[in-house]
């Protein structure tokens, strides 16, 4: 036994990535320059010294502050409105093209996923130079509305990336036993493909509201005066003086951000 | 009860591989399927036995053809306005509904009232054996469980026609023969017409009424399961239902010349087999149609004996093919390897098939 146990393992070790040297100390290298700003961020909002690089004492007190401010709450009042129009608005639309997409022949699959995604590389500045161009030629008012449609534009390929991979990896059975056992294309929908895509479109949709609630690009280029979003805001008040108050904001929304992935998550694993 | 139930009229159906190439999955088949009775299709994969069945419940559309049922044609009408359902091959119950909702679901769509559909749901989960499975999920059933799930969502519609497609192919073989008997038992009970699709030639021997074979689009022989074991239309038949030994001969005179200078006299084939005037000619003799004899007809060398329990299988060379009998296990002396025999066909249960 002793014999043929040796080589096997010396084998096994050939082949074993995890063993190449210096692999694991990247990773960490990796890991810390990926979560020291966030930590940063979260440790100075609770300095109480007016200068951010300077660590006087704990205290709660720009928290307070960023209460206090109806600036920073107009803000996030603008950033939770614009969030919740483009994600319902973008989730439905990419329920309904993700439906649409399972109808069309494979050449034509391929140029319209090809569309769809393309925003998702393509530099965030061009689009939103492109959207800015277009709605002064077109009319569209800049400010709420326009901060509405353009953040739809841009959230329904994240919606989207949910709800295609669990359509295809869902079972067509049940879809053509429903229609066996009765039921139109409209109860089909109805009963079976939204339940079963449930999952797939809540992750989608909490997606797209982080995904507005976070944009800054478009954001600056179409929010009119008065609808100043809340990333707007903080470039704002980052360009005058870099209070902890920043921080302090900074780290409330890197709350929410995890409360959403948490969400997300959570709802995946659970419907498994 | 003369009058036609279900017509398959001239179907065609021709399906186009990603190659370009075309598959004719069903070639012009044309049959009848009467009232009350368990039909099967069967054939091998791709033969275009499930093509049928989809067609019937709407799920295919053929190219051509006429599919009539009670007079009326249905192939032109959506699946779910016919009065057909299926038990799909993975079952394809809703995972989001538990068992009772499944049930319930095709007889919502046929707006059934409330209480009605909670008395329809436990008679159907009675059928199939399955009281107090209501409020489980799909998930937490057996393979077994949700194939009578399956069932009974189907037989809750109440249809006109049953398909069912490689219901069984599923189980494990002690539940694939109990579920064999149920469904017969339930054919039998609610008289409805059973389409019943398979490649397992002991599972159609054992329930049809009758058997369609299908080979490569086409419909070969249509009978009972007696008919088509016992006269298999050609070599192709005879060897895809149960097992013949295929031997390949010349007509002689009196006989038929089998490998190894053997005859086989025209006398002991079965009285309707065709024999040409001259030329090759194919013999098909079952294993258990074969026995011991002193002095036979055909004589070879015993390669290898297998004892199974209830038979006796020995292989005998003759000449250059090798010839399978299949020996009672009691009262007969097992003969040893290697030695000479000779075999007699019984009961004129030979006979010669188109090849």
């Amino acid at each position: 036994m002793s014999s043929t146990k040796t080589p096997s393992t010396k084998r096994g070790k050939l082949v074993n990535l995890r063993n190449f040297p210096g692999f694991t100390s990247t990773s960490w290298f990796v890991m810390f320059f990926l979560y020291i700003p966030l930590v940063y961020v979260v440790i100075y909002s609770f300095n109480s010294s007016r200068i951010g690089s300077i660590w006087k004492s704990f205290s709660v007190k720009w928290y307070g502050k960023v209460i206090e401010n109806t600036d920073i709450q107009r803000a996030l009042k603008n950033s939770l409105q614009v969030g919740f129009a483009a994600t319902i608005l973008s989730t439905v639309l990419a329920v309904m093209a993700a439906l649409g997409l399972l109808r069309m022949q494979r050449a034509g699959k391929a140029v319209a996923m090809a569309l769809i995604g393309a925003p998702l590389i393509i530099a965030e500045i061009v689009l939103a130079v492109g959207t800015l161009g277009l709605f002064i030629a077109v009319g569209v008012p800049l400010g709420k509305v326009g901060l509405i449609v353009a953040h739809t534009a841009f959230c329904i390929p994240f919606a989207l990336l949910p709800i295609r991979a669990r359509l295809s990896q869902l079972d067509m059975a049940p879809f053509e036993a429903a229609s066996d056992l009765g039921a139109n294309e409209r109860q089909i929908l109805r009963r079976i493909t939204l339940p079963l895509l449930s999952p797939a479109i809540i992750a989608g949709a909490l997606l797209a509201f982080a995904i507005s609630i976070d944009d800054f690009i478009t954001s600056f280029f179409v929010a009119g005066p008065g609808s100043t979003t809340l990333p707007v805001y903080i470039f704002g008040m980052i360009r005058s003086t870099v209070t902890p108050e920043v921080n302090a904001i900074s780290t409330l929304l890197l709350l929410f951000s995890g409360g959403v992935l948490l969400g997300s998550y959570l709802i995946q694993r659970k419907r498994r | 009860m003369s009058e036609k139930f279900l017509e398959i009229r001239n179907i065609t159906k021709v399906f186009q591989t990603p190659e370009g190439g075309e598959v004719r999955a069903l070639d012009d088949v044309t049959l009848d399927i009467a009232a009350g009775e368990f039909f099967i299709l069967l054939g091998p994969s791709g033969c275009g036995k499930t093509t049928l069945l989809r067609s019937i419940a709407g799920l295919e559309y053929p190219d051509s053809g006429e599919i009539v049922l009670q007079g009326q044609r249905i192939d032109d009408k959506p699946p779910y306005d016919r009065p057909v359902n299926t038990v799909f091959q993975s079952y394809a119950l809703f995972p989001h509904m538990t068992v009772a909702g499944n049930i319930a679901f095709g007889l919502e769509m046929e707006n059934v009232d409330k209480a009605h559909v909670a008395t329809r749901v436990s008679e159907a989960l009675a059928q199939v054996r399955l009281e107090g499975y209501e409020n489980r999920m799909p998930s937490q059933l057996s393979g077994g469980q949700q194939q009578r799930v399956a069932l009974a969502r189907a037989l809750a519609k109440k249809p006109k026609v049953l398909l069912l497609d490689e219901p069984l192919s599923a189980l494990d073989l002690k539940l694939r023969r109990g579920m064999q008997v149920e469904l017969k038992r339930l054919q039998r009970e609610t008289g409805i017409t059973f389409v019943f699709v398979t490649h397992d030639q002991e599972e159609a021997m054992s329930m049809g009424d009758r058997i369609a074979v299908f080979s490569e689009g086409k419909i070969v022989q249509l009978d009972t399961p007696v008919e088509v074991y016992r006269r298999p239309v050609n070599a192709y038949v005879a060897d895809f239902i149960g097992e013949t030994n295929l031997i390949k001969g010349t007509v002689a005179s009196g006989g038929i010349a089998l490998p190894g200078g053997n005859i086989l006299p025209t006398d002991q084939l079965a009285a309707d087999s065709v024999i040409p005037a001259s030329g090759p000619v194919t013999v098909a003799i079952r294993p258990e149609d074969l026995v011991l004899a002193t002095n036979g007809m055909i004589s070879g060398t015993v390669r290898d004996v297998i004892f199974t329990g209830d038979s006796v299988r020995v292989y005998v060379t003759v000449g250059d093919v090798e010839i399978i009998a299949s020996l009672a296990s009691y009262g007969t002396e097992i003969p040893a390897q290697g030695s000479q025999v000779t075999l007699n066909p019984e009961n004129r249960a030979a006979r010669t098939v188109a090849s």
